[in-house]
């Protein structure tokens, strides 16, 4: 595209969006945002709430999908051996997203066939976990379900879909709530626009987590420079103790 | 107020905290006890992961060590010829047992573990710290009985390595206490405690050592034993918390403080009495949640950082 066909571009798209709003397909038949892209994991982090918002060109429902970053979980059970509660039978899950979390505007079925949903990952059953190869139990699904109950109950997992709100006929808006134990990491917040049980639009927005402040440098000196946060510490503990010492002493 | 703690990645209220550390500080200082094996239980009570629990009540050993031995050192009551034999144990104890944790760390059986070894260990405190006081009562009513033997040849005095310790004044085999250092350093690093409550009785009655010089050599080995553990958890399971350690610390100073004033003016036996009672009212807690139904018996552990 030339410099110099821009403006009759522009003047045609913005013609084409007053005229004939359903006839023409445009560029950006949506556009969403999210209030915040960076939450910063604090000492005093509680758990917060992202605002999603944006606008479509017409009719359509929107499905809003937020996933976290993945890693390998392990799933164990407890079983009653002697009287005493003891973790038996492990399951080993590969790639499971840290956060999973649907928002629409209405239920995920009545806009979406079960093809569809699969195809785009959209809804918690239609995840695919793989299991480690080396682990056997009677009844993995017994450990998914308890996977996704246990994330549940966390807050990191969401079945049922939260509600994504239109504002008059083109605006929508939609919030997301991380809790305070909110895996760190890089989340993908995607948006789709459904029209007839079909995808139309989608536009994905990046979103960090991420720790910050005196609790992050520590975490991260912990993990990054082990030995020289242990010895730290400990010369943390041998000051403290030697200043005991001396207040024991005068008193 | 909630305080973040980076390392247990929760926040908890920093005045539950130092409350808690305080209130062990106070028994420590009032027993002159070192109260990891209560405040480790404690900690797993209000939600701290067993691991990190574990890794920085070590690290807490380490002050409150410090303060005891630089105490009982002005007095020349530290024999550092057994305290070095014993710190070699614990520092091999320390170490294996350090990896020992890893291992049950990733195989999830941690917490069962840290459970069951604190069950029987304040089951064992609880009853011994009973027989002493009710054998205190009992003293004080009944003529003094015959004096122990001084000194009684077993086998333990045929093994080799035979060495000479002056301040103890005692000529036993290294390996005798070597393997009390062993055995006390495992539990350190399994456990978070400083292990005097094992130490110094086997020091007494198995190695025959005179009870002025027990309580400071214990303390001189136990904090390079600490420090080990601290070092070790640090690097190989990232479990220390420099910021819960930080509070416990101090309110463990204070409470300490206020204790030890306090207890030289009550009454031993019963207190002691009241601490047997309280560690086995932790301990029963301790128990009851190994057998009782669990809420969930699925628990789910993520294996590395997510990416």
């Amino acid at each position: 595209m030339t410099r110099a066909r821009c403006p009759i571009v522009l003047a045609a798209a913005i013609a084409a969006l007053l005229l004939a709003p359903a006839a023409v397909p445009r560029a950006a038949p949506l556009v969403a945002d999210l209030s915040n892209h960076l939450i910063a994991i604090t000492t005093d982090f509680t758990g917060t709430e992202v605002l999603l918002f944006g606008a479509v060109d017409g009719p359509g429902d929107v499905v809003v999908v937020v996933r976290g970053p993945v890693n390998d979980v392990a799933v164990r059970r407890k079983e009653r051996i002697a009287g005493i509660w003891v973790n038996r039978d492990s399951l080993e899950f590969v790639a499971v997203p840290s956060f999973y979390a649907v928002a629409s505007t209405r239920p995920l079925d009545d806009i979406l066939d079960e093809a569809t949903r699969r195809r785009h990952a959209i809804g918690l059953d239609t995840l695919q976990f793989t299991v480690m190869p080396d682990d056997d139990v009677d009844d993995p699904d017994a450990f998914r379900e308890a996977l996704e109950r246990i994330k549940m109950d966390q807050l990191l997992f969401w079945r049922n879909p939260l509600e994504v709100n239109f504002l008059g006929d083109t605006l929508f808006r939609t919030d997301i709530w991380f809790p305070s134990n909110v895996p760190i990491g890089s989340y993908v917040v995607e948006v789709l626009l459904v029209r007839e049980g079909a995808v139309v639009s989608a536009q994905t927005t990046p979103l960090v987590i991420s720790k910050i402040g005196i609790g992050a440098d520590i975490f991260e000196y912990a993990h990054r420079r082990a030995f020289f946060y242990g010895l730290a510490t400990v010369a943390m503990a041998l000051l403290a103790g030697w200043i005991a010492h001396l207040v024991f002493r005068r008193i | 107020m909630q305080v973040y703690l980076p390392i247990a990645e929760m926040s908890l209220d920093v005045f539950l905290l130092l409350g808690l550390g305080g209130a062990i500080g106070f028994l420590s200082g009032m027993f002159g006890v070192g109260g990891g094996f209560l405040l480790t239980p404690m900690l797993i009570f209000i939600g701290v992961p067993p691991a990190v629990a574990v890794a920085t009540q070590a690290n807490q050993v380490v002050a409150s060590s410090v303060s005891g031995v630089l105490a009982h050192w002005s007095r020349g009551n530290v024999d550092f010829r057994m305290g070095l034999v014993l710190l070699a144990g614990g520092i091999l104890g320390s170490t294996a047992g350090v990896f020992l944790f890893g291992l049950l760390k990733q195989i999830g059986q941690i917490d069962l573990v840290i459970a069951l070894a604190y069950v029987v260990l304040l089951a064992f405190i609880g009853v011994t710290m009973l027989q002493e006081s009710i054998r205190a009562l009992l003293r004080r009513r009944r003529p003094k009985g015959t004096a122990r033997k001084l000194h009684q040849h077993t086998w333990v005095h045929g093994l080799p390595f035979k060495m000479r310790f002056r301040k103890s004044r005692l000529y036993i085999s290294a390996l005798l206490p070597i393997a009390v250092g062993f055995f006390v350093g495992i539990l350190a690093a399994l456990m978070g405690v400083g292990g005097a409550f094992l130490m110094v009785p086997a020091m007494i009655y198995l190695l025959g050592m005179p009870t002025t010089v027990v309580v400071g050599t214990s303390l001189f080995q136990i904090i390079f034993v600490a420090i080990n553990v601290t070092l070790l958890h640090s690097v190989e399971n990232q479990t220390v918390d420099a910021v819960l350690g930080l509070i416990l610390v101090l309110g463990g100073v204070i409470g300490a403080q206020i204790g030890g004033r306090l207890g030289s003016r009550l009454k031993g036996e019963q207190l002691r009495i009241l601490l047997a009672l309280i560690v086995f009212i932790v301990g029963a807690g301790l128990a009851y949640e190994l057998v009782a139904v669990p809420d969930e018996i699925y628990s789910i552990a993520p294996l590395g950082i997510p990416l």
